[in-house]
């Protein structure tokens, strides 16, 4: 048997942890368990009284049209968000792939968006496609295309988008990047004298190789788009107009704080952390089969 | 059909030159085996030759054609990686036909190359595992059969069989041999191992330091190495290199006060300099009954079986000699060896240039 090495007993490893654990059960636990508990009551329009309901928010939910639209609308956006920004990003490495050493510099520029807060973001989309102040608009304008997403809920859905995928384009790109340079260069170098072209030997080596990265930034990416998104639907439409771009995480926010009712909005976040969970779930199993070959 | 042609090949890496002028001629359906210590620049001169690294002076033709300005496709080569670059997410017989599918090659074709090809490797039983559950071996004859099936007009080589345990890679290496010697096609062949040299080419070339040392036959380089260098660097246990002077009428060549050896011919240009000289361990013979003028302390001996090392301080210097001598020989450390030399067996060389002197 292998003898354990015993150090005495001491405070230093419970100093180590305990900020990690404190903030832990400060911002994630107890809102958690508020949210969970919040989840199965009722509350009167004056907030004064509350009711144990047990699962009639849940069902109340379910039975609502609205929610479901939002679900359709928050699938379509993280797919819209995953798919623009991975592919962006993964056109971008390639790139910067075959010129590395102009890659500092490059690189040092893509990673900005990422620094930057979702509110930021947003807002600077916004002030690009402000239909009254915007560059973009105005830019538009003059092709003849009258841009005003206040009022239309594609345009708004489509800023949205843009605004979501820009910020994670950086994080893609660091993660592609990474992916890329660690194919052995003799594959490459095989494959080219095999005769494969440079986008033969992306499609049919490269891009394969990438698999279990593209798996694990596809994860990233929707768990982003479903949760980190609120911050710049927030600055750019506050979930307008007329609901077109209220997704899911905007969702609670609008039926718990605007609309005041508790109960539902709780029952929403509980939905919305049970699918992070499975998410999260999924992530590591796959992490752990390494996926494809 | 293609002889290559290497004329003052140059490669610099921005300031750092590798490779200074190399002029060569490979004949078409030759072996040619490219060796020399690690770093010396043999893997920038054959990936200048498969194109993967583009020259920075001179010309480099194949088959009749200059392929400096080719795409390493248009070069009609193959080439085996050290670390074989198989394609860890297809399958072997994918691997294979990879290059024949971008050729545009017909199906049956493709088949019928791969399942030749993997017959004549003796991977057929392998063709639908991935290269993950292949041991070594397995790989490289894969990394083979994919060069074997584009039937390309040049083989090129970089070190093999250098991952593989020793037992393998003497069977690889036999076979290799066979497989050119059958397909008849011009090979190139990179390593550092100085046997895998002598035994597989028909030629080769030594390089140190991105300069050609020598081009031969392996029995020239063994038998006239023509510097230092080469000398050192061809033969396994290696040359013993000795420090000595010219004696002043150039018959001798001079260790010490006590030592000294008879030239096979006079040297009366080189008197009174300082030179190499050169010993084969496996010529250097015990002779108790010999007048031998020359001796050594043995301090340590090895067995290998076949034969017997023996290495010792030459009396009078301190330099280290190494004998190999035939079969078990019972020897002791602290024994006195008297030696016999045969004088034709001697190689010169001026301390200077490291040039041979004849
Ligand atoms: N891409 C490169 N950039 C700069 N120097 C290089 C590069 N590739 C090789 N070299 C240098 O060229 C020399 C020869 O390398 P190489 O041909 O790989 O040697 P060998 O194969 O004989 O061991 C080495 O000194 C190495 O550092
Ligand atoms: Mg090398």
């Amino acid at each position: 048997m292998l003898k354990r090495v015993h150090f005495g007993p001491s405070v230093l490893p419970f100093l180590l942890v305990g900020p990690q654990i404190l903030i832990t059960l400060i911002f994630f636990i107890w809102p958690a368990s508020q949210a969970l508990y919040q989840s199965v009551l009722i509350e009167d329009a004056f907030g004064l009284s509350s009711e144990f309901v047990w699962f009639d928010n849940f069902i109340e939910l379910f039975e609502d049209v609205g929610y479901w639209e939002s679900v359709g609308r928050t699938f379509f956006f993280s797919s819209l968000v995953a798919a623009l920004s991975m592919s962006a990003a993964l056109i971008l490495a390639a790139m910067a792939d075959r010129i590395i050493k102009v890659v500092l510099a490059y690189q040092t520029l893509l990673i900005w968006p990422y620094a930057v807060a979702p509110v930021v973001a947003g807002a600077l989309w916004m002030f690009l496609f402000d239909p009254t102040l915007g560059i973009v608009a105005y830019t538009l304008d003059m092709f003849g295309y009258d841009w005003n997403h206040k009022l239309n809920g594609n345009e708004a859905m489509t800023l949205v988008v843009f605004a979501a995928s820009w910020k994670m384009v950086s994080y893609n790109f660091l993660f592609f990047v990474a992916g890329m340079q660690s194919i052995p260069k003799s594959l490459i170098e095989a494959a080219a004298i095999d005769g494969a072209g440079p986008l033969r030997r992306f499609t049919s080596i490269i891009f394969p190789l990438l698999s279990p990265t593209t798996f694990f930034l596809l994860v990233m990416n929707v768990v982003y788009a479903f949760f980190d998104t609120f911050g710049i639907v927030h600055a750019v439409t506050k979930g307008g107009p007329a609901r077109a771009t209220e997704i899911l995480v905007y969702k609670v926010y609008n039926d718990g704080f605007i609309g005041l009712d508790l109960g539902g909005s709780a029952a929403q976040s509980v939905i919305l952390m049970m699918i992070v969970i499975a998410l999260t779930v999924v992530q590591f199993r796959y992490v752990e089969k390494k996926v494809a070959y | 059909m293609a002889e290559i042609h290497l004329n003052k090949v140059c490669k610099s890496y921005g300031d750092v030159d590798v490779l200074f002028g190399i002029d060569w001629t490979i004949f078409d359906g030759e072996f040619v085996v490219i060796v020399g210590p690690s770093g010396c620049g043999k893997s920038t001169l054959l990936r200048t030759i498969a194109g993967l690294e583009k020259i920075t002076q001179g010309e480099i033709s194949i088959g009749n054609r200059v392929v400096n300005d080719l795409e390493p496709a248009e070069r009609d080569i193959a080439m085996v990686f050290q670390n074989y670059a198989l394609y860890p997410h297809m399958s072997v017989y994918d691997n294979m036909a990879y290059g024949l599918k971008i050729r545009g090659l017909e199906k049956d074709e493709i088949e019928r190359r791969v399942n030749h090809a993997a017959d004549t490797l003796e991977i057929r039983d392998y063709l639908d595992r991935s290269p993950r559950q292949l041991s070594g071996g397995q790989r490289q004859r894969v990394a083979m059969g994919r060069a074997i099936v584009r039937e390309p007009s040049v083989f090129l080589f970089d070190e093999p069989l250098s991952n593989l345990d020793a037992k393998l890679r003497v069977q690889m290496r036999l076979e290799i041999k066979n497989l050119q010697q059958r397909l008849g096609i011009t090979s190139v062949y990179v390593t550092h191992d100085q046997v895998e040299a002598m035994t597989l080419g028909h030629r080769l070339m030594v390089l140190n330091g991105g300069y050609v040392e020598q081009l031969g036959t392996p029995i020239e380089l063994y038998e006239k190495p023509a510097t230092e260098f080469v000398a050192g660097f061809i033969g396994s246990p290696s040359m013993n290199l000795l420090k000595a002077k010219i004696s002043g009428d150039g018959t001798k060549a001079e260790f010490s006060d006590h030592n000294s050896l008879y030239l096979a011919s006079a040297l009366p240009s080189q008197a009174n300099r300082q030179v190499t000289i050169g010993l084969r361990p496996e010529h250097l013979m015990v002779n108790k009954t010999s007048q031998a003028n020359m001796s050594i302390k043995v301090n340590a001996v090895e067995h290998l079986g076949a034969d017997t090392l023996a290495h010792g301080e030459f009396e009078g210097c301190d330099e280290i000699v190494t004998l190999r001598l035939h079969g078990i020989v019972m020897i002791n450390q602290g024994d006195i060896l008297p030696l016999e030399i045969d004088p034709d067996k001697v190689h010169i060389f001026d301390t200077e240039t490291g040039k041979r002197l004849e």
